[in-house]
């Protein structure tokens, strides 16, 4: 079964159709790879997907579960959303870290906050709290930062700060990670890093959405590949026809940029 | 000189007594307008369009007007205009509606520092608490605040050293602060008349004790200054 189903979204600002019917679906432990020039849509698609934007049309479902049908109200209720969300993390290209917290403390603060809604939080206080700093630090190991725990994100470099906001979403266990063009805000050596942590994680079947302007890279690590353009899916497959046999005029047009260079 | 000398003790206690008075409506007032200067803030820029458009009559007036003003009409329209004077009589009754004025004076300048500080906080900072599950509480006490605070704080020093020196205004409904206190022996009071000197004594304890919140004031925006 699909671990998220996306059906028939649209989403307009002020009257300009941003998403214009997007439907697709993710097996687990794929990784979709969304392409496609400034403006097609791909970050609003992640927003919606966040909760972050709310859809004017379309059904979200995440194993199954309908979180989202615009034709059902009730599935659009502020206090039901928040839990919702749960099953996305979402990296941004800002990195948006808590420029007041360390990076262990940014990595910990989400999960001891909803672990303070567990019926047995005060009795078990300190063994969560451990539990939850070991798991953090442990992904911070793994995103290499072993040595920076304790900084706070002014001293970090992008690179390292954006390897923390990965940490930071894994930490609470999405079942489907996205990024929104996690490397836009690098430079070529601090965006070979980040890519470098997020091909391990792809290694380790992590479900993921990877909004991108890195060719390479998306078809490297990708399962599946979706072309943009204009507020719809132009085209879909694996990353070897998308990017070699591309069916569609205008894919072909937008890689030769690419290619080229 | 040896005048003066002798004089001192009186006009010393005489300050003592009036500075009490101005320290006293000084945290009164910081107390009561802080939190209050909040609640508007998030009535000014809420999105119930009727309060918002509430918080920003009461703000516009309450700035558009002098504050002596503010102090005349809250203190005497209950018992003038309502023939019901809620104050009391006496210096307490004075200083609670001086402690009214000052609080709602207050309040309206420190809620617009509050939303500029709230407004200049980036906007990803509130989406990477929602994705994280965050309350939007939560996402205000646990990340936007210290970001507030940290901005605020050099506005805000300027709005409380005014401060300090506005508490001389509530003597208009003849509250004895520490400028009263000075005055008085200019016209004479305790068998002291026509000294302007202790006026001078005055604007020293001023100066004293806007000299110590100074450095309170930057300790704390030095003890903020471990993230950007």
């Amino acid at each position: 079964m699909a671990i998220l189903e996306v059906e028939h979204i649209c989403k307009s600002f002020n009257h300009t159709e941003i998403l214009k019917d997007i439907s697709f679906s993710l097996e687990k432990g794929q990784v979709l790879s969304i392409i496609g020039s400034s403006g097609s849509g791909k970050t609003t698609l992640l927003r919606c997907l966040n909760f972050l934007e709310h859809p004017d049309r379309g059904v979200i479902r995440v194993n199954g579960e309908t979180l989202l049908d615009t034709e059902n109200p009730s599935t659009w209720q502020e206090s039901s959303i928040r839990k919702k969300r749960l099953h996305f993390g979402l990296v941004f290209q800002s990195f948006n870290l808590f420029p007041q917290y360390t990076a262990l403390e940014n990595v910990m603060l989400a999960k001891e906050l909803l672990a303070k809604e567990q019926p047995d939080y005060k009795k078990r206080k300190k063994e969560i709290h451990e539990e939850i700093r070991v798991h953090a630090q442990e992904l911070l190991r793994q995103m290499g930062l072993e040595n920076r725990m304790g900084n706070y994100p002014h001293q970090l470099s992008g690179g390292q700060c954006q390897r923390v906001a990965i940490a930071r979403a894994l930490a609470l266990q999405p079942d489907i990670l996205c990024f929104d063009e996690p490397t836009s805000a690098l430079d070529p050596e601090l965006t070979g890093e980040v890519l470098k942590v997020i091909r391990e994680l792809a290694d380790k079947n992590t479900t993921m959405i990877i909004v991108t302007h890195e060719m390479s890279f998306a078809r490297d690590v990708a399962s599946e590949v979706i072309f943009m353009d204009d507020g719809y899916i132009l085209e879909q497959g694996d990353p070897h026809q998308v990017f070699e046999h591309p069916k569609e005029e205008r894919t072909r047009q937008f890689l030769s940029h690419f290619t080229q260079g | 000189m040896e005048q003066i000398m002798e004089q001192m003790p009186i006009v010393l206690h005489s300050l003592n007594i009036g500075f009490l008075q101005t320290l006293k409506l000084f945290f009164v007032t910081l107390l009561g307008a802080l939190p209050l200067g909040l609640l508007i803030s998030f009535g000014s820029m809420s999105r119930f369009r009727p309060l918002g458009i509430f918080s920003k009559l009461v703000v516009g007036i309450v700035r558009g007007t002098p504050l002596m003003i503010q102090l005349l009409i809250i203190f005497y329209f209950p018992g003038l205009v309502l023939h019901n004077p809620i104050w009391g009589s006496g210096e307490a009754g004075r200083f609670t509606a001086a402690s009214v004025s000052f609080i709602l004076n207050y309040a309206c300048y420190f809620s617009e520092i509050y939303r500029g500080g709230i407004q200049s906080v980036p906007i990803g900072q509130e989406e990477a608490g929602l994705v994280l599950g965050m309350t939007k509480t939560q996402i205000f006490f646990r990340v936007k605040l210290l970001q507030m605070i940290k901005r605020i704080v050099p506005p805000m020093s300027n709005e409380i050293i005014t401060l300090v020196k506005d508490t001389s205004l509530a003597r208009i409904i003849a509250l004895q602060e520490i400028i009263w206190a000075g005055q008085a022996f200019m016209k004479g009071s305790q068998g002291i008349s026509g000294q302007i000197w202790p006026l001078f004594f005055t604007a020293v304890y001023y100066l004293i004790f806007n000299g110590i919140l100074t450095v309170l004031l930057s300790r704390l925006e030095k003890k903020l200054d471990y993230f950007r």
